[in-house]
């Protein structure tokens, strides 16, 4: 089993294959599963994220209704050419928010590593879709490269909003989508590792503060920058830009962060913009000043 | 390591909105009640750290109920959860604890059934990944991930013997196992994860061994 990136990178390279196909065999190994079963459970998590993203950008609306509609304001815009940024940075971060607001609107979604962030991977898988014409089997690999950096995430950090803040979730999420972005673009393990070390420092610190303690405002927003953040990585690890500080020490730093954060900014929604008078008008408008649970709470 | 699958990762596929409010607290619940073996008639669950805070914008209780009522993180039921577990006539009473938990997402479920009691301490612990950390006071930390039964018995030599001689006969291999007491000579606690789910016949048999006074199963 890889412990961190740096194993996962050298396995890669001495077996002068994927890191794709380093995970699939490893999942073989652990579970005693075939490599088809394997992949063909994959195969089902990718169908759901593409209908994750059909749906949102449909137009979904939450039932707090503070999310919704904003994948499809945004991809009108898109279609409008009035884009700035590039357009498939943006169609990468509409299909993010598409993702996002089905999962707030209780719809359903694969966690990418978590819920919150679900957006992130798919968002940007999506969102280069027409420019790479990917084949189905190579979508599947581009989330079993994900799955690779995420795995050495969750087991020497977090990917727990509660546990590391939104670092932990959006966080891992971009460094996942950068490090798969590279290797379906053609780039090499290392890039992948650099792409993923370059997209985490820059969400490094970033606090959990759900307004009214859903999973609604800023994640969605959140998931949109995780996405745009993933592809810029992705372009620039490409490039031959590479991470000063190793992906390691990069994900070692992010897991020391989240120990220090403090207990308001992960995900209890008592600090940060939960704790705007913004953010308290809205949880009182939504839940009123009822403090006791009752099993028929719908949440 | 804590993550062993990639589906860990990449995955589950779930109603949302989040990963370890909702699937993770379905799942708690889910392996709770088959702990307990049954459908229980009344439960009461407890909601500490992140999990007190937030519940209601994550529908952490909604989840929590469906998987008492056996529902997957995919169940199309779940946001219903409530309601069906009325229709089924089971008791459900939560609240929210003030006391600052070793772990900011933990949930305590109490199950009962006439004089049939059980409690369960449940974390969760990111990503729709969970652990079951407490069975009536004995500190656990079970995924779920492997097929595991739980012994309880009386702390003295030979009961564990007993129960692994079994195991043997039956060519049933242990990839892990736990013993643990609350105090010496009174009660204990034997867990095992094992590779393949036990069959029913083998459980019976360690539930008649001198010692044994109670055999629980716990799967995925």
């Amino acid at each position: 089993m890889f412990r961190n990136v740096a194993e996962l990178v050298a396995l890669a390279e001495q077996q002068s294959c994927s890191i794709a196909e380093i995970m699939v065999e490893q999942e073989v190994r652990v579970t005693g599963r075939t490599r088809e079963q394997i992949r063909e459970q994959m195969g089902r998590n990718l169908d759901v994220m593409e209908q994750a993203v059909e749906r949102g950008l449909q137009g979904v609306q939450s039932h707090s209704g503070l999310t919704g509609g904003d994948a499809v304001k945004l991809n009108q815009y898109i279609a409008q050419g009035k884009g700035l940024s590039g357009d498939t940075i943006l169609d990468a971060v509409s299909k993010a928010v598409a993702t996002n607001e089905v999962n707030a609107a209780m719809g359903m979604i694969c966690a990418t590593p978590t819920a919150g962030s679900a957006g992130v991977v798919p968002g940007a898988l999506f969102g280069l879709k027409d420019k790479l014409n990917p084949t189905r089997e190579q979508m599947i690999d581009y989330l079993f490269t994900s799955g690779a950096f995420g795995f050495v995430v969750a087991n020497n950090a977090s990917i727990s909003g509660a546990a590391g803040g939104c670092q932990a979730e959006v966080g891992s999420a971009a460094g996942m989508a950068a490090a798969a972005i590279v290797a379906l673009a053609g780039g090499t393990p290392q890039q992948s590792a650099h792409a993923m070390a370059i997209a985490l420092k820059n969400l490094l610190g970033l606090v959990c503060d759900p307004v009214a303690g859903l999973v609604e405002v800023p994640c969605v927003k959140r998931n949109a920058m995780g996405a745009a953040v993933a592809m810029v990585a992705a372009d620039m690890a490409l490039a031959g830009i590479t991470s000063t500080i190793p992906c390691d020490e990069v994900i070692e730093a992010m897991f020391r962060i989240g120990q220090t954060m403090p207990t308001a900014l992960r995900e209890t929604a008592l600090g940060g913009l939960a704790a705007t008078p913004t953010g308290k008008r809205l949880k009182e408008e939504i839940f009123g000043k009822q403090q006791n649970p009752s099993p028929s709470s719908k949440g | 390591m804590k993550y062993r699958s990639v589906f860990d990762i990449i995955g589950p596929i779930m109603v949302g909105p989040s990963s370890s409010h909702t699937a993770g607290a379905a799942k708690i619940g889910r392996l709770a009640r088959s702990i307990f073996g049954r459908q229980p008639k009344k439960v009461h669950i407890s909601l500490y750290g992140s999990f007190a805070e937030t519940y209601k914008g994550h529908a952490t209780d909604v989840a929590l109920i469906a998987g008492i009522l056996d529902y997957d993180t995919n169940d199309p039921r779940l946001p219903e959860a409530p309601k069906y577990a009325e229709e089924a006539g089971v008791e459900i009473e939560i609240t929210t604890e003030e006391a600052v938990p070793e772990h900011p997402n933990t949930a305590r479920i109490r199950m009962m059934d006439g004089a049939d009691e059980m409690e369960v301490v449940g974390i969760s612990i990111g990503g729709g990944k969970v652990e079951i950390a407490e069975l009536n006071g004995f500190q656990l930390n079970l995924s779920g991930q492997s097929p595991a039964i739980l012994v309880v018995n009386h702390d003295r030599y030979g009961v564990i013997a007993s129960v692994t001689e079994i195991l043997s006969k039956q060519r049933v291999n242990i990839g892990n196992m736990r013993v643990s007491r609350k105090e010496k000579g009174k009660m204990a606690l034997m867990v095992i994860e094992t590779d393949d789910i036990m069959d029913e016949s083998i459980l019976s048999q360690i539930r008649v061994l001198p010692g044994v006074e109670r055999v629980l199963r716990m799967e995925d």
